[in-house]
């Protein structure tokens, strides 16, 4: 499977990473050259293998459905490159 | 006294303990030496103020009486751990300035135990590298050089600033990462010890993700016992972790008999690659037989899935990166882009992450996306991880015919210059972690130990991979191989 520059566009869509235009082309090669390197699992026979899910056989702990902690706003916020009135601060989402 | 920071945690331990020397003392002599060491770029972020606060209080409770192993000990911490109110920034421009409001528990464990901070320790970005040639803060470097040549080498990665530091001895021993080899291939490269544990014994709680299912933390140590005493105080389990383990942590260190006599180490085949080195072979064929004479009983052995897993690792790896870099979006924390009059959300999040991730990052998070999106997600996701499947029950096989572990090289070279890679493609610089990756994908425990010099002066590890938990055992194998090796090889100082 070979990989275009739309695609190689769509991709950084997706991922949120903004390529400019006369990036793509090197982009979609090296996106080439790695899906290349991966093809090889093509060549294992999987029919009737589960995926692995948990890499050590055990069960997820649950815990009750209580708070636990809260009340650190400040803390919360204090890493935040715009927070104003006790809010993370992004531009303009609805018009 | 001098050169008090080329003691082991062990020998520290005792003289710590016989009042020979204080806590204070050890902590000094290594910020001495971290200030001189600006060359190898291994410290990136120095605590000295926390560092002396901690000696001082080790230095009370080890007057007390009855104090941990790990007591007044000075530690590098890769840059991946969330220090509180330290810079923890994972190597990352995105993470610029972050300052976490919390300890990772792996630190709070060793903190616990009365070890000391010195600092924050160089990596690859978010842990993806095998050259520390990816990180914000520039390349670290080797302490060793080739013989007659003074090219700058790679401390491999991610964790190369922590393989740095305590090869150039800037602290008694350091926290690692390991998601694909980022603490066994960079102790290789510097001839130290380094042990990845079982997936699951140390908490991830508080270090920063890149494949969940894969990282685990591990110490990175100059010798296997000093491997055993820190690792015991790392790991434990955490319920804020819910895939830490909840099993009782042995005392390690007692583990370390170095009788091996009986053992069934199995050598397997598939890890003979075509192309390797003279040298890897020889000294792959030098630890077997130490292993050998030590009483153990070599098998040959077949683990037929190994050429599938880098390939695997290529894709579940970055497809668990996409989706934990997600939050990277310059709202919460780090990074955000400058934007223009009329920028929305989705500006502010694409300028962010192109800005705040190198290029290696953004290549992965890329092709994570790629495979879990709509229509590639079973030809790509699923087939790896049923692939994955088949790679553990390899090693499932093997353990239930007797082995109780197994030796192959920990790389397929010695440290190769830093820049060297710059025009292959990204490929080759994944082959670095051939030897390693399987043992991520199986969960397993592993461990490197600097076993020979090539011949170009440089160290070579070999790596032994343990049954699922049996870290005390695997540790003593390490241990009998660490007697027979003899590798007490310094680089010589040049910066």
């Amino acid at each position: 499977m070979s990989i275009d520059k739309d695609t190689a566009a769509r991709v950084a869509k997706l991922a949120r990473i903004r390529i400019e235009d006369e990036a793509l082309p090197a982009l979609a090669e090296e996106f080439n050259t790695i899906l290349g390197f991966i093809e090889q699992l093509n060549e294992v026979d999987v029919d009737g293998v589960e995926p692995m899910t948990s890499v050590t056989p055990m069960r997820l702990p649950r815990r009750k459905d209580v708070v636990t902690d809260g009340n650190q706003q400040a803390r919360v916020l204090s890493n935040a490159p715009d927070a104003r009135e006790g809010f993370f601060a992004v531009p303009k989402v609805v018009e | 006294m001098s050169d008090l920071n080329t003691l082991t945690i062990a020998e520290a331990r005792d003289k710590l303990r016989a009042k020979e020397i204080t806590s204070l003392e050890l902590t000094e002599a290594c910020l001495t030496q971290i200030e001189a060491s600006d060359a190898l770029n291994a410290f990136v972020h120095n605590t000295p103020d926390l560092a002396r606060d901690q000696a001082k209080a080790a230095d009370t409770r080890l007057g007390e009486g009855d104090a941990p192993s790990m007591c007044g000990i000075p530690l590098g911490i890769k840059d991946l751990f969330c220090t509180k109110g330290v810079p923890s920034q994972a190597a990352s421009a995105i993470l610029a300035g972050f300052k976490p409001e919390y300890e990772s528990t792996v630190s709070q464990n060793l903190f616990d135990a009365g070890s000391v901070m010195l600092g924050k320790l160089n990596m690859d970005e978010f842990a993806m590298g095998s050259s520390n040639e990816t990180s914000t803060y520039g390349d670290a470097v080797n302490p060793w050089r080739r013989d007659n040549d003074d090219a700058a080498l790679t401390p491999g990665g991610s964790s190369g600033g922590s393989a740095s530091a305590v090869a150039a001895d800037l602290c008694l021993a350091a926290t690692g990462t390991d998601t694909g080899g980022s603490i066994r291939q960079p102790a290789a490269f510097v001839g130290i010890t380094g042990i990845k544990p079982t997936y699951g014994r140390c908490s991830r709680w508080g270090v920063v993700a890149f494949a969940s299912s894969l990282d685990q933390a591990g110490p990175m140590t100059k010798s296997v016992r000093d491997a055993a005493i820190m690792l015991e105080a790392m790991c434990g389990h955490d319920p804020k972790d819910s895939t830490s383990a909840d099993l009782a942590v042995p005392n390690f260190e007692a583990m370390l008999t170095g009788d091996i006599k009986g053992k069934v180490i199995g050598i397997p085949k598939e890890y003979r690659m075509d192309g390797m080195p003279e040298e890897i072979e020889k000294l792959w064929a030098n630890g077997t037989a130490m292993l050998k004479d030590a009483g153990a009983q070599i098998r040959d052995i077949s683990l037929p899935h190994t050429k599938y897993a880098l390939p695997a690792y290529y894709v579940i790896a970055p497809a668990e990166a996409s989706s934990n870099l997600a939050r990277y979006d310059g709202v919460r924390y780090g990074h955000r882009a400058k934007l223009e009059h009329g920028d929305g959300i989705t500006e502010m999040y694409e300028k962010t992450r192109a800005e705040g991730f190198g290029p290696e990052v953004q290549r992965r998070v890329m092709i994570g996306t790629y495979v879990l999106s709509a229509g590639f997600y079973d030809a790509y996701y699923n087939r790896a991880r049923k692939v994955r499947t088949l790679i553990k029950q390899d090693f499932e096989t093997v353990f239930a015919q007797g082995v109780d572990a197994i030796l192959t090289p920990a790389t397929p070279s010695a440290a190769f210059g830093l820049g060297d890679m710059s025009d292959a493609d990204p490929v080759q610089m994944y082959l670095n972690d051939v030897f390693t990756v399987t043992v991520n994908l199986a969960g397993l425990p592993g461990i490197t130990v600097p076993a020979g010099i090539d011949k170009q002066g440089l160290p070579l590890g070999l790596q032994l991979i343990g049954q699922p938990w049996e870290e005390g055992d695997l540790l003593n194998t390490a241990y009998a191989l660490e007697a027979a090796a003899g590798f007490v090889a310094k680089p010589a100082k040049w910066w």
